[in-house]
């Protein structure tokens, strides 16, 4: 599913993110990604949806590569994945239908199935009955559940997600992991970038650590391994 | 990649809808068109008018051929029909008129006096042959040219003067492009400007579209078409203006300017002109302005 060879990212500033990171991950799979801030975390997911390119090495996602994609193909590359943010990235101006409604408008998908699929995912979230709201209306929980229901509405294989609890507190955070792994348990890659210990370590699955921009431990059924 | 028409339609909604929804920043970007627009407007009318002087001021000038004084009638009219030939094989000629000594007299009469009737006896004037280039410009190679004729006595057109005037014109013409020119270029980097900041405050909705899987053509055409529909606003009111207010000084200035040689140009079709001028310029400054403002914000 993701495959990455020997990835190295060094960015114009000097700064070496990724040195020689190479991975498997296979279609079901759930992942951690862990380690300290600065590691090379984000780099290391920003790889997988291309918006960093890799110095050198193979990233390839769904079979396509990466590295070597046209930057007109990026779009459709993106179609295939979804992503959720810590900062949840939603359109303020527009309503949590639209919200959703928008990756589907944007990949010119017919009318009747963007109504039929978006309450589908909505319900899914559990927030059949706000749709008419703001993000702004919404508390960040419920938002970061608009972002996951607009992730997985055009049905991608993976969801790539940089730290989707980062923002939230406790009792959220387990909401939008229990979401997650509704999403898991119908086949849907999940990656996830964390900070949260209690989850990694309650909720077990496969941990990639990264530090210092190489792959310092992938384990599966890991825990956490980092002092608060 | 054809796009749908559903597609074509969504992107026509989102650029209305943005209009409302960027309220204050549609305002501004009006006001910068209407303002830059109004100054082209202004600039073009009193542009086309003097270049309509300036060109009447060119085709005024004609050359004047005195032909030879010949005793026998028959000889003469035979000498002025072989030179009014000669004339019209030159290509450059756009027209000759021939006057009569008789008719020449008349007009110094009608212009200095009937002191001058006296001369009706014994007329010291000679025939004369009216010649209009097809270039103006070219009245003195013409006047040279109709000099090496047999027959004439005199070839004059004014030499130094003309000069002068074409030289005149000349520079007027290019200072007038020079200043269209510098205004258009203010107008486009002002109102590129107000569309900018426009759209730096929503680039995290471009970023969006973009992770989201957007083609960079499908982030862009809203965009472009909303600065379409600024730069159509915004020639609302200058067209309005310049043809109201051009419309008044036409009527007022008409009936002073009757027989004389300044005149100006009618409202049609220089009215149509200047507005589709400036509804042209909004469109494009729009479009481009917000063509080059969204560049910027698609490398995500």
């Amino acid at each position: 599913m993701i495959q990455m060879n020997n990835v190295i990212k060094k960015y114009p500033n000097g700064v070496v993110a990724t040195n020689g990171i190479t991975i498997d991950i296979r279609q079901g799979e759930f992942v951690y990604v862990v380690g300290p801030s600065g590691a090379g975390k984000s780099t290391f997911i920003k790889l997988m949806y291309r918006e960093e390119k890799a110095t050198s090495g193979d990233v390839i996602v769904n079979g396509i590569n990466l590295t070597t994609l046209k930057q007109s193909r990026i779009p459709k590359m993106r179609r295939q994945l979804g992503i959720v943010f810590q900062d949840f990235k939603l359109l303020p101006r527009l309503t949590v239908y639209e919200n959703v409604a928008f990756a589907m408008e944007v990949i010119e998908e017919q009318p009747k199935k963007i109504r039929q699929r978006v309450l589908e995912v909505l319900e899914l979230v559990g927030l059949k009955h706000k749709v008419r709201m703001l993000p702004s209306e919404l508390s960040g929980g419920e938002q970061q559940r608009v972002a996951i229901a607009r992730s997985i509405v055009n049905m991608p294989k993976v969801v790539i997600a940089d730290e989707p609890t980062g923002n939230l507190d406790p009792e959220t955070s387990w909401e939008i992991m229990n979401i997650f792994e509704e999403i898991n348990a119908r086949g849907t890659t999940i990656v996830m970038a964390t900070h949260n210990r209690e989850i990694v370590n309650t909720i077990r699955r496969r941990v990639i650590a990264i530090e210092g921009g190489m792959i310092a431990r992938d384990e599966y059924g890991g825990d956490y391994g980092y002092e608060g | 990649m054809a796009m749908k028409g559903r597609t074509i339609r969504r992107h026509f909604r989102e650029s209305f809808k943005s209009l409302g929804r960027n309220g204050w920043m549609t305002f501004a970007s009006v006001s910068a068109v209407t303002v830059t627009l109004l100054l082209v407007g202004v600039f073009a009318v009193i542009m086309m008018n003097l270049n309509k002087v300036a060109t009447d001021l060119e085709n005024d000038v004609e050359i004047r051929v005195y032909i030879d004084l010949i005793a026998d009638a028959e000889e003469a009219k035979m000498a002025e029909d072989q030179l009014v030939d000669e004339i019209h094989s030159l290509p450059e000629v756009a027209e000759v008129i021939y006057s009569s000594k008789e008719q020449e007299l008349d007009k110094l009469i009608k212009d200095f006096g009937e002191e001058l009737s006296l001369y009706e006896q014994n007329n010291p004037l000679h025939n004369v042959l009216y010649v209009k280039a097809v270039d103006p410009h070219e009245t003195a190679n013409v006047a040279k040219a109709i000099d090496k004729f047999d027959n004439t006595y005199e070839v004059k057109y004014g030499e130094g003067k003309v000069e002068k005037l074409f030289n005149f014109i000349k520079i007027s013409r290019n200072v007038g492009l020079v200043l269209i020119l510098g205004l258009l270029f203010t107008a486009m980097f002002l109102i590129s400007n107000t569309i900018r900041i426009t759209i730096v405050a929503r680039r995290d909705e471009i970023e969006i579209m973009k992770l989201v899987g957007a083609t960079n053509s499908f982030v862009r055409i809203p965009f472009v078409l909303e600065g379409m529909w600024l730069g159509i606003l915004g020639s609302i009111i200058p067209m309005v203006a310049v043809s109201v207010a051009y419309y008044n000084i036409y009527q007022i200035l008409l009936p002073r300017l009757k027989g004389q040689m300044l005149q100006i140009l009618p409202n049609t079709p220089l009215l149509y002109q200047v507005n589709g001028l400036i509804i042209t310029i909004g469109i494009l400054i729009g479009v481009w302005g917000s063509f080059m403002s969204v560049r910027k914000f698609l490398k995500v």
